[in-house]
């Protein structure tokens, strides 16, 4: 009765266990602060400053959520997620596009390049538990609501 | 509440909690506080500001800084009561109500309009099977302001990211500036009205499906049967009441029972209910 997407939006899962985060961003403000809430989550967390760096640490071990910046100098956001889901198991992990570009054109083609969540600036710790959760990581079961 | 009570316990909390709140938060502070209020007998907002003022670390503060500091409404909160909409509540209905094509959900704490919004775009999803449906939403709360900023069904970023999956956002809103708007064939699926549900509420029909949670916490045992027994009195017969995850039935009234089957979930005792109060009425 309801669309599949919608369906999958709203669904339930529990399928993500592990959980390790890659932060990709160039701003270490940012990649300090989500790393802090991360950890706090419990999350084994690496960073990467750049792309081509997150598509290495990718490649050598594919974490279960990447937390991705859109706006970034050389390779951009949509460049890194077109890459990483052509790679061997690079449409594993969850990932949350995380950018400034707040309007339903940037929203649209995040989720269309593959993105599973989309995390606008600024950013809380709540917000983060609410879109893991929504992605499959069960955060609400081990938070006060 | 003046200025100065809300300068003060925008301080007060800000101290003892980390809670920030802006200036806009005004009616946050008076729909979350106003149930404190009652549960501790103080009369008004500002009274309670100077029992603040007064006294320290004790019950009082405590249920200030909770109240302030938990049960925030956002889309899809809690989710599992949302899920039970969807894959329980939702299909049962349509099939029981196929004759009268016409569904009533009352969402008994509205609040500021994420929890009837939501139920809305659960049922926007439903799309086919309920054409030609007259289905209503009925959002009340004890708070006018909450209300008002419900109708208007503007939310800042930081709400919509709150339970609400990005695909629903994109869906169902859309941007005015640094806010997103709710559609307008959401929200004219949904009626708010202020409602104090410790005053009657028969003017407001039958349901058949209910959702109140969260907030029969705030009232003593007595008062929360009084609710309860009148809840079930504005229950179809084979309607289905939610309660929030720390709210039951059980030791307040027999006119209700708790679904074997789903948490949270409670329904109309039969007929013959007080004679035997744990046979359940063909709910769906």
């Amino acid at each position: 009765m309801m669309t599949s997407s919608a369906q999958n939006a709203i669904k339930s899962s529990t399928e993500n266990t592990a959980k390790t985060a890659l932060i990709v961003d160039d701003s270490a403000v940012i990649r300090k602060v989500a790393r802090r809430i991360l950890e706090t989550l419990d999350f084994t967390v690496r960073d990467a400053e750049d792309g081509a760096t997150a598509l290495a640490m990718c490649a050598e071990a594919m974490p279960t959520v990447i937390l991705l910046d859109w706006n970034m100098p050389n390779m951009d956001g949509y460049e890194v997620l077109r890459h990483l889901r052509q790679a061997p198991l690079g449409d594993r992990p969850k990932v949350l596009f995380c950018t400034t570009e707040n309007d339903v054109g940037a929203i649209a083609r995040a989720l269309h390049a593959g993105a599973d969540e989309y995390i606008m600036k600024p950013f809380d710790r709540e917000i983060m538990i609410a879109k893991l959760d929504q992605v499959g990581f069960a955060m609400r079961s081990s938070e006060a609501a | 509440m003046t200025e100065a009570d809300f300068a003060f316990l925008r301080d007060y909390l800000r101290k003892r909690s980390g809670l920030s709140l802006g200036a806009e938060k005004r009616y946050l502070v008076e729909s979350r506080l106003t149930p404190v209020c009652r549960r501790f007998g103080i009369a008004t907002l500002t009274d309670l500001v100077g029992a603040l003022r007064l006294s320290r670390e004790g019950q009082l503060e405590r249920a200030v800084v909770e109240a302030m500091t938990t049960n925030e409404t956002f889309f899809f909160r809690d989710r599992a009561p949302f899920d039970l909409f969807r894959d329980v509540l939702l299909p049962k209905a349509i099939a029981a109500r196929a004759a009268q094509r016409r569904l009533r959900i009352w969402s008994a704490a509205a609040s500021t309009g994420q929890e009837p919004y939501s139920l809305a775009m659960m049922i926007h999803e439903a799309g086919a099977q309920l054409a030609g449906w007259q289905v209503e939403i009925v959002g009340t709360d004890l708070s006018t302001e909450v209300l008002e900023k419900a109708r208007l069904g503007l939310y800042s970023h930081f709400e919509v990211q709150r339970g609400l999956p990005v695909q629903l956002l994109v869906k169902h809103f859309t941007q005015v500036g640094e806010q997103w708007r709710i559609s307008p064939a959401l929200a004219g699926m949904v009626s708010f009205r202020p409602l104090n549900l410790l005053s009657p509420f028969e003017h407001l029909g039958q349901f058949d499906i209910i959702y109140c949670r969260n907030v029969l916490i705030y009232f003593d045992a007595p008062t929360k049967t009084d609710v309860l027994e009148r809840i079930a009195k504005a229950l179809a017969p084979d309607g289905a009441l939610l309660l929030g995850a720390a709210e039951t039935v059980i030791g307040l009234t027999e006119a209700l029972v708790p679904d074997p089957q789903n948490r949270g979930l409670y329904r109309q005792a039969t007929v013959a209910g007080r004679a035997a109060p744990h046979r359940l009425a063909a709910g769906f």
